[in-house]
């Protein structure tokens, strides 16, 4: 009985233990405040111009063709990447990979969930934090809510999305993380100054 | 910081997203085996590093992470003009001296 009832676990429990990495971390200075966001699914998406339309129908977000944007709908973002390259971040934690699989047309979609680690900086100070490190015009004219770009921050690529006026997202990779946050604490400290 | 317009991204960028990929517009041969030493020597280690005028291939590493071509004045490290991978040779350049 012990034997079923532990088979009857393994089944359902997930077989490695997910530990994301800086769960939970926050900071704050004068006008800009930090937090590490919570875990999210994600995939990576190439695919031709012709796939283009059934991906959107499928994800239920039409994805965005024009360089630097993003598109979002019912807790599902697509940021444009490159000309045939798409990050999808699904926060409602429905995986878009199921959503893909069952398409025909030509994709390429992998998984990346667990690639990924996103840093909310959001504040009046939140551009001036992140442009600490990062070369990019991020005033309003230039990057508009919704802007989304792959870019650099200090040493490492992140991917920045402009989620509100004063509000962005950064993701990076999950073995950057910690240089990411560290660098954006700084940077905060000093951009509060 | 000397901006670069990446032709798919449609506007200047930073440098530091960018990384140079090498002159442009060398063609591999379609039959490498028959290709002779000296052709293949030509082909795989000669440059023109002209003084001046130079057609690069550079790379949108940290962008859209797509190469394209750019014409850049070696002189003056000014970028005169960048164009789609693929795309021939510009005929005219804008803004050149001669």
């Amino acid at each position: 009985m012990a034997k079923a009832a532990a088979k009857k676990t393994a089944a359902t429990a997930p077989s490695v233990e997910r530990r994301p990495a800086l769960a939970g971390q926050e900071f704050s200075a004068t006008g800009v405040t930090l937090a590490v966001l919570p875990p999210a699914e994600r995939i990576s998406l190439r695919a031709p111009e012709a796939s283009v339309a059934a991906l959107s129908k499928a994800l239920g977000v039409t994805l965005p063709r024009k360089p630097k944007t993003s598109a979002a709908k019912a807790g599902r973002t697509a940021l444009w990447l490159g000309p045939d390259e798409w990050l999808v971040i699904d926060e409602a934690a429905k995986d878009p990979l199921a959503d893909c699989a069952k398409l025909t047309v030509l994709h390429s979609a992998v998984g990346i969930s667990h690639r990924n680690v996103a840093i909310s900086v959001t504040g009046p100070a939140a551009a001036a934090t992140i442009n600490s490190g990062c070369p990019q015009d991020l005033s309003p004219d230039a990057f508009p809510v919704g802007a989304a770009s792959r870019t650099i921050l200090g040493k490492v690529e992140i991917m920045l999305l402009r989620t509100a006026a004063d509000a962005f997202r950064v993701e990076c990779w999950r073995s950057f993380s910690d240089y990411v946050f560290t660098f954006l604490s700084e940077a905060a400290g000093d951009a509060a100054a | 910081m000397l901006l670069i317009r990446c032709p798919y991204c449609e506007e200047e960028r930073p440098e530091l997203e960018f990384r140079n990929a090498g002159e442009a517009h060398i063609a591999r041969s379609s039959d490498m085996a028959a290709t002779s030493d000296d052709d293949f020597e030509k082909f795989f280690f000669i440059r023109s590093n002209p003084k001046g005028i130079i057609y690069e291939r550079w790379r949108h590493m940290h962008g859209c992470a797509r190469f394209f071509n750019a014409v850049r004045d070696t002189v003056s490290d000014r970028f005169l003009m960048t164009y789609k991978a693929g795309e021939p040779k510009p005929a005219k350049l804008p803004g050149a001296s001669k």
